[in-house]
């Protein structure tokens, strides 16, 4: 037997006798401390390759400089975080790049937190306005309450002059239209589930803006699963936290995932899976609460939560039951898919594909792996506008190129972009699933419009 | 329910992705899916596809001329050894087939000598087409261009040291800023980004295309070189029209230099692969571990017929903490080796993640290596024995189980980087799994 598998050491007397224990070179963490993970990082820079923000800004000086080193340089106490990384657009793509298990997006995350926590003026023009596109879950029940005039009033052109000029929101952008009545407007007055099993039981995760302004993905959710007989709940909900944690509020995020996890933890009670339709709602449910929170029961409800078509394809037989079945009206022809990010970061991005080439007459082009580049708030800040279009132009291209005048995406913020920069008419999958199963005479209803 | 193929490979490398193109290809009907966790390691690729550049036993013997001569010498157990020269040179075809017109090397056995970032000549069998005027045995003389931005390419350095290592012209090496970089440490995806969209940067002269700029800056070094060579970021999607526009304005050939990780070669490669994949009609789920693995009812085995070893029924994928199944018929383990974590250590033992297949190790840890660093370390070696079929071996020598084989680096019995034979033993192994898992499936 080797020293090493049995070492001793010469200057304790008797020390061989006790049981060997590995010295612990980090002290017991009492908060988030990731240096630890930074030593898993030999920096092969894989990372950097995967970041759509380096790719073309000349500035942002990359993932691994953002995480590690970032955290490196930590060790000793006088560093201040680099305000770069409020560059970082928090697509995650580092994450599965990194052949080295190195949490990227939770040291980005963090480090975002701290700095400002730590370095950001709260009286900035800056923190008023990351704070504002942070919490839209604030702000839209009041839009939505006079939608018209929300309408009306945000696509002024005095609006976008003074969102840029006062808060540095740019001009380039159309707020996205509030719908005439929520989703949860639509559940309440419809009197709630239509189908009640105790056996066959989600919790959906709506999330804000399927509820506020794309309520026709949320009701093509419901339609599809009580098709397949199951009993919806759709707890009382909170923002899922990606825009607060993309921009480093992560007190705002904490008191929004309290709220999830204590509400979804009690649908689990009554027997009830999770299931979300936008992928950064189950991304941050899945992964970025496990990470960054420990309330109780935060592990069960991440792994309890589901994709909403991932879902349906191992519990039923989805791809048999679409076997055969062909999609009316012209709307549903084919369609350019973009794989969002953090659907790409759960494994997601071919599911689309493959389930909805099962159906009939309709085919869903994938127009390639590039970022759509808005990334949530990110492009919708005057400063970094330029630089989500940049990153968003391949993606463009390839939508222009692919034999569709329809884009589909499961990301509310992707098909902003997508329609920003092509013009196209967003769907998601969803919408197709419920047009291919319980037809689309009921989706036709308060459809949103494109441009 | 689980998620239903017909064949599954894990692993989306070089192995991996040959593996189920080979399956797809030998049974068009069977359904075939790459589930990969993290992004493959063809990142940290050349995009050169070795063979065999050294002999294991003789090294010392210099570059081989040609690598099929080798194969038969090779020791019991080598994956080359396993499945036979004949599969080896299939697989090459297969990789040609696909490959297409952005690979070059396939009018001869013979290896080719491509200069590296490092001013080393490396033996290959195939190459990308942007290194294809750069071959070492071309006798034209050469101007090397590095980027002051951009440290891993020293251009006067690789010069002289191609120069010492006796290539048959004169090389010279010139360095200059990149238009359009200012950051000292920007990413290689950053300048094929400006190359692959022509943006336009400011230089000295005005505003113009980073194309124009880039060539402009290049020409007023230029002497009597007929070819130019440059750190291989030139371009990512349309590198075949940045390197014509770039020869065009310099009234001289233009090649890349492979360069180490990470790799606009090796990105490229991967993105042929995958849409061969797409082509084929394989099914990708990437981002995502499989980390567990059932096996089916005994009577099931029986039924199978026994043939060694239990079956397995399915596979578990991690999905951010919740556990999807995913069955098929065949299997086949891709994951890489140590470095791409399809084998792992711990201080006790050496083992394979996923199905806890047998790796055969010293007990003693202080066996694992030896202390010359450039020596023959046993730990290179490291990886699953396989029988012919490539099916993993336990430590009585049985398969591990009826309906799995292995492909790539997480076989072991050969040392990749010390005789240059990464990409076809992937590719070969990858070829004979593929293709048996896809004949067995059908």
């Amino acid at each position: 037997m080797s020293d090493a598998e049995q070492p001793t050491d010469d200057h304790v007397p008797g020390a061989e006798e006790e049981e060997f224990e590995p010295i612990q070179v980090f002290p017991e963490a009492e908060e988030m401390d990731l240096r630890p993970g930074a030593d898993n990082c030999y920096k092969c820079s894989t990372c950097d390759t995967n970041c759509p923000v380096a790719e073309v800004d000349d500035e942002f000086p990359g993932p691994k400089f953002q995480g590690p080193e970032q955290w490196r340089l930590k060790r000793q106490d006088d560093h201040d975080i680099d305000d770069s990384v409020m560059k970082c657009s928090n697509c995650m793509r580092c994450d599965s790049a990194c052949p080295s298990e190195v949490p990227l997006s939770q040291m980005h995350n963090t480090a975002r937190g701290e700095y400002v926590e730590e370095q950001m003026d709260t009286f900035s023009r800056e923190y008023l306005r990351n704070r504002i596109l942070a919490n839209y879950r604030r702000l839209a029940p009041l839009a939505a309450a006079f939608p018209r005039t929300a309408n009306f009033v945000m696509g002024l052109s005095v609006t976008k002059w003074m969102g840029e000029k006062l808060l540095g929101i740019t001009s380039e952008r159309d707020f996205p239209e509030f719908a005439t009545e929520t989703f949860r407007e639509w559940w309440t007055k419809r009197g709630g589930a239509k189908v009640e099993n105790p056996d066959k039981r989600i919790a959906y995760f709506h999330g804000c803006y399927s509820n506020y302004n794309t309520p026709e993905v949320a009701k093509a959710l419901v339609r599809v699963y009580e098709h397949f007989g199951y009993e919806i709940m759709v707890p009382d909900q909170s923002c899922s936290g990606t825009p607060m944690f993309a921009n480093g509020m992560l007190e705002d995020a904490r008191r929004a995932a309290e709220t999830n996890v204590r509400e979804l933890a009690a649908a689990l009670e009554d027997g009830a899976d999770i299931v979300a339709s936008c992928s950064s709602c189950s991304m941050s449910l899945r992964q970025e609460y496990p990470e960054l929170f420990d309330f109780e029961n935060t592990e069960s409800v991440a792994e309890n939560t589901w994709d909403a078509v991932e879902y349906l394809r191992v519990h039923e037989d989805l791809e048999g039951e679409l076997e055969g079945r062909s999609v009316d009206g012209d709307e549903f022809d084919d369609f350019a898919y973009h794989a969002p990010c953090h659907s790409r970061n759960q494994g997601l991005d071919g599911q689309t594909i493959e389930v909805l080439s099962v159906i009939d007459g309709i085919e869903a082009h994938d127009v390639g792996d590039s970022c759509s580049g808005i990334s949530g708030t990110y492009g919708w800040k005057e400063e970094n506008y330029e630089t989500s279009m940049k990153i968003g132009e391949e993606m463009f291209e390839h939508m222009d190129a692919a034999d569709a005048e329809t884009g589909l995406t499961e990301c509310p913020t992707c098909s902003m972009q997508m329609e920003h920069g092509t013009g196209y008419e967003i769907k998601h999958t969803l919408e197709v699933l419920e047009a291919a199963l319980v037809g689309s005479g009921s989706a036709a209803s308060g459809r949103r419009e494109a441009g | 329910m689980a998620i239903e193929d017909d064949v599954l490979v894990i692993g989306g490398g070089l192995a991996g992705a040959t593996a189920a193109l080979a399956a797809a290809d030998a049974a068009p009907d069977v359904r075939v899916r790459l589930v990969t966790y993290k992004q493959s390691t063809l990142r940290h690729a050349s995009g050169l596809i070795d063979i065999l550049g050294y002999a294991p036993d003789s090294p010392e013997e210099g570059p081989l001329v040609d690598p099929f001569d080798a194969l038969s010498d090779l020791p019991e157990g080598h994956p080359y050894e396993r499945v036979g020269s004949d599969a080896v040179r299939e697989a090459l075809a297969f990789f040609d087939d696909v490959a297409g017109d952005a690979y070059a090397g396939d009018h001869t056995d013979a290896n080719a000598l491509v200069p590296t970032h490092g001013g080393t000549v490396k033996p290959t069998a195939r190459y990308p087409v942007s290194t294809a005027d750069g071959l070492a045995s071309d006798d034209r003389d050469a101007l090397l261009v590095g980027f002051e931005t951009l440290p891993d390419f020293e251009a006067p350095l690789a010069a002289a040291h191609l120069e010492a290592a006796g290539a048959p012209f004169s090389a010279r090496g010139a360095t200059i800023p990149f238009p359009g970089v200012v950051r000292d440490d920007a990413k290689v995806t950053r300048y094929a980004h400006l190359l692959d969209q022509d943006e336009t940067v400011t230089t000295g002269a005005g505003e113009t295309g980073a194309r124009e700029a880039l060539a402009t800056t290049v020409a007023e070094r230029l002497g009597d070189e007929s070819r130019v060579g440059f750190p291989a970021v030139l371009g990512d999607e349309h590198a075949a029209e940045v390197r014509a526009d770039l020869a065009a304005a310099l009234g001289a050939d233009v090649f890349e230099v492979p360069m180490g990780p990470p790799s606009l070669p090796g990105m490229r490669l991967e993105d042929l692969l995958y849409d061969a994949l797409e082509e084929a009609g394989v099914r990708v789920t990437s981002g995502v571990p499989v980390i567990d693995y059932e096996t089916a009812e005994a009577d099931a085995v029986a039924a199978d017929g026994g043939s060694g070893g239990d079956r397995i029924e399915r596979v578990v994928v991690d999905r951010n903490g919740t556990e999807i199944p995913y069955r098929a018929d065949q299997y086949v383990l891709a994951t890489g080796g140590l470095v791409g974590k399809g084998v792992r250590s711990e201080r006790e033992r050496v083992f394979e993640p996923i199905f806890d297949c047998h790796v055969p190790h010293a007990a003693d840890r202080y066996d694992w290596f030896v202390d010359d660093v450039f020596g023959d370390q046993p730990y290179a070696r490291f990886g699953l024995a396989s029988d012919r079929e490539l099916r993993p071996l336990d430590a009585d020598d049985e398969p591990e189980f009826s309906n799995l084989r292995a492909a790539g680096a997480v076989l072991g019995g050969y040392d990749f980087a010390a005789e240059k034979s990464g990409a076809g033993v992937s590719l070969a192994t990858g070829y004979v799994a593929g293709t048996r898992a896809g004949e067995e499936a059908e």
